[in-house]
């Protein structure tokens, strides 16, 4: 279908920027975005009848990188420091 | 300036943006609602079941008023399970380790036990600080320190919190701290301090689960002299 309408896993790389270009940069739109990020998440891996580990693993991974680049440059520096 | 072993318990920020906020919420995002189905995923099988043992537990020697209760103080517990679960992760932060939050948890929820205790049965709740069959000259000095025991108790439960989980965070980052510098010179010695490590996360996980439990425990234990 047109660019504006297909889902972000289904846009080329080439054309990641065009398909940014059309879709409705609001805090509503954000919002619902990360919503539907969200539940679609949730339904692939958490709400399944046979789930395993993997679901909530992705999220403690994830949540472990995040305090990583939160942390980067107090991080970066730890080799150069007298005390720790 | 001087940094010392204590700044890795300062609270990290980035952009402005303290990174406790999102240590804070992102236990929320761990426990999904049931929704509308009749058959619940295995993970939300699971927390439900451990919600009902949880409520169950805390509930039992309560009688009928103190089921108020059971929502803030099961919710309270699994806040600080997962909170101190969480910050035995790589590079992550625990937020219980800043006492300024666990006194904030500790010291509305004790003052709003004592206040239940003063307004609903004031002679009851005042007839605490002296135990039974204590001898007449002693009881001044007894009443001085039950009074002395009972406004200490919000900050033996904020206190407690802090310091179990500083210190085991202090010592995992100590003794890893010894085991890569030992590595290169006596490797030996690197893989006992290597076992003392593994046997430390043991009881840290341990020991972040038992506090969570204590803390509830205390409180509703407070919550069933006054209630």
């Amino acid at each position: 279908g047109p660019l504006s309408e297909r889902p972000l896993m289904e846009v080329r790389l080439g054309e990641l920027h065009t398909w940014i270009s059309t879709c409705h940069v609001s805090p509503q739109g954000l919002l619902g975005a990360v919503q539907k990020a969200w539940s679609s998440y949730c339904d692939k891996y958490i709400h399944v009848r046979r789930g395993g580990p993997s679901g909530i693993s992705m999220l403690l991974a994830g949540y472990c990188l995040l305090s990583y680049g939160w942390n980067y440059q107090h991080l970066r520096r730890h080799r150069w420091r007298k005390y720790h | 300036m001087n940094l010392t072993f204590f700044d890795q318990f300062s609270s990290p920020s980035l952009l402005g943006i303290p990174l406790i906020l999102i240590a804070m919420t992102f236990p929320a995002l761990l426990i999904p609602s049931p929704g509308n189905r009749w058959i619940t995923s295995r993970l939300t099988t699971l927390q439900l079941w451990f919600f009902n043992l949880v409520t169950k537990q805390l509930m039992m020697p309560l009688d009928k008023k103190g089921h108020k209760w059971a929502l803030i103080l099961t919710s309270l517990m699994v806040f600080l399970l997962l909170t101190n679960l969480l910050g035995l992760l790589p590079y992550t932060f625990t937020p219980t380790t800043q006492l300024s939050m666990n006194l904030a948890l500790a010291f509305p929820l004790w003052l709003a036990t004592v206040l239940t205790g003063l307004r609903n049965q004031p002679s009851t709740s005042l007839g605490h600080l002296l135990p039974e069959g204590t001898p007449t000259p002693l009881i001044p000095a007894l009443i001085l320190i039950e009074t002395t025991s009972l406004l200490i108790r919000p900050l033996a439960l904020g206190v407690r919190l802090t310091a179990n989980l500083t210190a085991g965070h202090l010592l995992i980052q100590l003794i890893s701290t010894a085991t890569t510098a030992l590595f290169s010179t006596m490797p030996a010695i690197s893989l006992l301090t290597l076992l003392i490590l593994l046997l430390l996360t043991i009881l840290e996980v341990a020991v972040a689960m038992i506090q969570a439990y204590v803390f509830v425990l205390l409180l509703s234990l407070y919550l069933q002299e006054n209630i």
